[in-house]
């Protein structure tokens, strides 16, 4: 009986958040005569059409491209400067060490509000405005101390003995790092590089900020394109549906790992 | 673990420090310039003292939208945190659903924020959404963007919708370290369904779940997308909350002083609450630290 009612539960409550995802795909499989004229559950002219729009006009495939590549550089720097300064955190400490760890947390918590402006100033000022690679370093305000975090929880379960034992194999730190530790915390890099990838491809407020067109993100693509030629809903609808694709597609590796990458490597 | 003191650990540190300095400090220190100092263009600026945080203080406005954003947190914790354990009470333990359900629980936390906002805008809409229309038919009379109840109504819920799951998955991770002896035990005492959650898992679940109530209430409180998305702020000012407002102010009318100013009280907030989940961690660590060394 009780694992009935656990069942009806779930099952409500996976409705409650597959419904709005459902209602998404539904409209972007539909014509535009069908959206508005009438109002039905599934598809009845079924059509691709939405998304051969999307995948053949360079003003919105560049969209995805773009987000993609400040994506991937943002997950790049983020775990390369994050991997050995995770790696002090976990096993010395030195002057400073737990302010300079407060520090990042405050970063991660901050409203991107209250730098949005400071960050148009600041790559306008040094030329970077509506570049790549400055939405990825505007977005490392939080994914540098979200993988800092996320890796010094999966490297303090490394015993230290290991580190010792490669020295007195006569191992250099730089060969140990790569050949040694990194093996043992790969699911670690793994998960930390997932979440950058995930809050850098869901954030809006500062890529918008930071580009106009040659980096526009497709989130940005979506506000604009929509409000300009009307009501297009159904493509409005397809590029919904492609932005949820990247996560989805990757979740199923990490998904003993959300609670622990959103709780920054603490559970 | 026994920690070695070396200084020398800031050289793996450095890397960091820069980029982050670059991204954090200096954009941070601009808002300080502008909350102390007056412009009338040309990179001229004018000492203002504390004028900008004297006009806010008093300020109508920000009282207005601090009251919608503490209300808005409010209701979010309140429905979210029960909701949450609630679900991960509910969620299977082991085995393939298990999987699957974690999988879809995990999906709306992986949608860009303003496709979020998207997805509820047109599922509320009367004319083409399935939420709107079926208001409609069933005749309730509902529209977000006419009506404040309505866009509130409209905002919570989608944030419910898409935060609801963390708590749960949080929630969920504390429940599996309890070990099958507790349940055990539990049932040889004969204790009710009540008295395990009470004193079985509700304590288990102690230290994830004030992770969770922390991180629900900052990201309400710095909300932005979504419900932009959504009301764009209105009907009117009806949910216009803090983030919206400042953006507004800085970068719609440019009144640089007072935005300014504005940031670092916000600030001022998010460093207080940091804080506080700084310590909890930190304990929870030591918690854990000290009972694998017990075992």
């Amino acid at each position: 009986m009780r694992i009935k009612s656990q069942a009806v539960v779930m099952a409500l409550y996976l409705l409650f958040l597959m419904l709005p995802i459902y209602w998404l795909l539904n409209m972007s499989l539909k014509t535009n005569a069908e959206i508005t004229g009438t109002f039905s559950l599934y598809p009845h002219e079924f059509t691709l059409r939405n998304y051969r729009v999307i995948l053949t006009d360079p003003s919105w495939y560049m969209g995805y491209v773009n987000s993609i590549i400040y994506v991937v550089m943002n997950t790049v720097i983020s775990i390369a400067v994050a991997l050995p300064a995770a790696y002090a955190f976990s096993r010395y400490s030195f002057m400073g060490d737990k302010h300079l760890f407060f520090w990042l947390l405050t970063n991660r918590m901050s409203p991107p509000a209250v730098f949005a402006l400071p960050f148009f100033q600041l790559y306008s000022s040094i030329g970077l405005f509506d570049t790549h690679i400055a939405v990825a370093l505007a977005h490392c305000l939080f994914n540098v101390p979200l993988a800092v975090w996320i890796l010094e929880g999966f490297m303090r379960g490394v015993p230290k003995e290991i580190d010792e034992t490669a020295y007195i194999d006569g191992y250099s730190f730089p060969r140990f790092f790569v050949k040694i530790f990194m093996p043992l915390i790969a699911s670690g890099i793994g998960v930390a590089a997932f979440f950058c990838f995930m809050f850098s491809w869901v954030e809006l407020l500062l890529s918008r900020t930071l580009t106009s067109v040659n980096a526009k993100p497709i989130a940005a693509t979506m506000t604009r394109t929509v409000s300009a030629s009307g009501m297009d809903w159904g493509v409005l609808a397809a590029a919904g549906v492609l932005t949820i694709v990247p996560g989805a597609l990757v979740i199923w590796f990490v998904r003993n790992y959300i609670a622990k990458g959103f709780a920054l490597g603490r559970v | 673990m026994e920690k070695t003191q070396n200084n020398k650990a800031w050289f793996l540190v450095l890397p960091v420090l820069v980029i982050v300095a670059f991204s954090a400090v200096i954009p941070l220190m601009t808002v300080v310039n502008y909350a102390f100092n007056d412009t009338f263009g040309n990179n001229e600026f004018f000492w203002a003292g504390l004028e900008w945080f004297d006009e806010m203080v008093h300020s109508e406005r920000l009282h207005e939208a601090l009251g919608r954003q503490a209300l808005f947190s409010a209701i979010i914790l309140a429905i979210e945190v029960p909701l949450g354990i609630f679900v991960a009470l509910n969620m299977p333990k082991k085995g393939f659903w298990s999987s699957v359900v974690l999988v879809l629980m995990a999906l709306p936390l992986l949608i860009p924020f303003n496709v979020v906002g998207t997805i509820w805008q047109i599922f509320g809409r009367t004319d083409i959404g399935l939420l709107g229309h079926t208001l409609a038919a069933i005749g309730i009379d509902y529209n977000y963007t006419n009506d404040p109840l309505d866009a509130w109504i409209t905002v919570v819920v989608m944030d419910v919708w898409h935060w609801t799951s963390l708590v749960a998955l949080l929630c969920y991770a504390g429940l599996q370290s309890i070990p099958q002896a507790y349940y055990q035990a539990a049932k040889i005492d004969q204790a009710s369904r009540w008295a395990v959650f009470r004193y079985i898992e509700l304590p288990k679940m102690k230290g994830v779940l004030l992770i969770a109530v922390l991180l629900r209430f900052m990201d309400s409180f710095m909300i932005y997308t979504e419900p932009f998305v959504v009301t764009g702020g209105g009907p009117g000012n009806s949910t216009t909350f803090l983030s919206i407002d400042l953006v507004k102010m800085a970068v719609g009318q440019f009144d640089l002083g007072p935005a300014a100013a504005f940031s670092l009280m916000y600030f001022l907030v998010i460093l207080l609450v940091s804080w506080v989940f700084y310590t909890v961690m930190t304990n929870l660590d030591r918690a854990q630290t000290s009972m694998g060394e017990g075992n």
